[in-house]
């Protein structure tokens, strides 16, 4: 049940986009349509599931203050945690270097719509994000975690999905010349947040 | 200034300036430490190139730590280092990193310059640290970072990538120091924690300044979304004076 609470938590309540506004640069640069949206969106919601587990993995065993007493009591207090950020970047890029060569092999017509957007992810303040929220959260289990990444893309993925249906339709309208594009897409995303901002009376 | 011969021109504006180079380095006349290109470079991203109203980057965390000024400047301060000494470092490499693995390399790089400033400002300025959270770690993969990166610090030499890091980070933290500016003054009344609006009793007798004649705090400016729309009103403002900016669609 906590598994469920933590997974409608992390959608909804909180959402990478709308309430820590992680991952806007991509956010914004490839929501022009909803095709390409998808794409991006179903490569994160990928990309999360695996590297936030895989971090909480190293994390435990390895960063962590005393995380190394496996090794042997000599290491019990050791704290490497220090070193969190170029380990959890270096997973990541690696991870999704790997992810894109599996995608390749396997599912080329995946990977022919995933394709270009697999290195943007390397770079994407979401992923990274996921990986430092679930270092502060804490959980007692893999599986927390997973259902974090996992959440939390889908989050993430939703976000992307609305703003480029909004932004196909907003073609049509007649907003004021200096504020087109970027101008009227950051006050729509603003809009949406205080939307999503009413998620958070939920107690889960 | 050394002025290398081996460029990595991107594009033909860049290939043009680097024959400029060449030819200046030819010629055997030095350039000034200030001349014209260079105070370009430095003064673009200040307005006409801004990273964020314009190129679109680094945004994730403009808008979550612009609630206060406080954590804003310090989180400015640490992307002028990270941004000046990396572009720095990547420009002193670019000719010998392979361009498969560029960006592994870059994120490295980028990521020891900011657990250094995440050190320094967990000694030495706590609890801003604690205020700023994850977004120190973010600024790894802050897009303005490694956008500049690849487009300057690949193709140019070390001084022209060091000011060009300066002026990005500076134009960067314009934005971010102008958007807590309006957000801390209409959202708690204060500026970097002083109340230059009055201070605000739990009476109107006990209150002082605007207080005293009524004016509220629009608790609305604290709120995460209120920081979109403010940088959407800039963004507005900004291609009103400058139309050259407007976008078509």
């Amino acid at each position: 049940m906590d598994l469920v609470n933590l997974f409608v938590k992390s959608i909804f309540i909180e959402n990478m986009i709308f309430a820590y506004f992680l991952g806007m640069c991509s956010y914004l640069a490839v929501s022009k349509t909803v095709k390409t949206a998808v794409g991006l969106g179903a490569a994160v919601i990928f990309v999360l599931l695996i590297t936030v587990p895989v971090n909480y993995l190293l994390d435990n065993y390895l960063l962590q203050s005393g995380a190394l007493s496996w090794l042997g009591p000599g290491f019990a207090d050791v704290d490497l945690s220090f070193l969190s950020f170029i380990m959890f970047i270096a997973v990541i890029a690696s991870m999704v270097q790997l992810v894109e060569m599996i995608v390749e092999k396997y599912a080329p017509a995946l990977y022919g719509s995933l394709g270009i957007f697999l290195p943007l992810i390397a770079v994407n303040c979401a992923i990274l994000g996921g990986s430092l929220f679930m270092q502060q959260k804490d959980f007692s289990g893999i599986e927390g975690a997973a259902v974090y990444g996992l959440g939390s893309g889908i989050g993430w993925f939703l976000a992307i999905l609305a703003i480029a249906a909004i932004r196909e339709k907003i073609a049509y309208s007649n907003v004021p010349a200096p504020l087109k594009g970027l101008g009227i897409t950051f006050i729509i995303t603003g809009l949406m947040a205080i939307g999503f901002m009413s998620f958070m009376g939920i107690k889960l | 200034m050394s002025l290398e011969t081996n460029q990595k021109p991107q594009t033909e504006e860049e290939k043009k300036k680097s024959e400029m180079l060449l030819f200046l380095s030819s010629s055997e006349e030095k350039e000034h430490f200030l001349s014209k290109a260079n105070r370009k470079i430095l003064k673009d991203p200040l307005d006409d190139n801004n990273p964020i109203t314009v190129q679109v980057l680094g945004i994730c965390s403009a808008l979550a730590i612009t609630v206060q000024l406080k954590p804003a400047i310090v989180m400015s301060l640490a992307v002028v280092f990270v941004m000046a000494f990396s572009n720095v470092i990547i420009s002193l490499l670019r000719n010998s990193i392979p361009s498969r693995i560029r960006i592994i390399v870059q994120l490295v790089v980028v990521a020891s310059m900011v657990i250094l400033v995440d050190q320094i400002l967990k000694a030495y300025a706590f609890d801003v640290s604690k205020q700023l959270s994850i977004f120190i770690g973010l600024i790894i993969t802050n897009c303005i970072i490694m956008g500049r990166l690849e487009a300057f610090a690949l193709g140019n030499g070390v001084y022209k990538s060091f000011l060009d890091g300066i002026g990005n980070a500076a134009g960067y933290g314009l934005i971010l120091i102008i958007v807590a500016f309006f957000r801390e003054l209409f959202g708690s009344g204060k500026l970097l924690g002083y109340e230059v609006l009055g201070h605000k009793g739990v009476t109107m007798a006990e209150s002082t300044g605007l207080y005293a004649l009524g004016y509220e705090d629009n608790g609305f400016f604290l709120l995460s979304p209120m920081a979109l729309i403010v940088v959407g009103v800039l963004i507005w403002i900004q291609r009103a004076r400058n139309r050259k900016l407007i976008e078509e669609n």
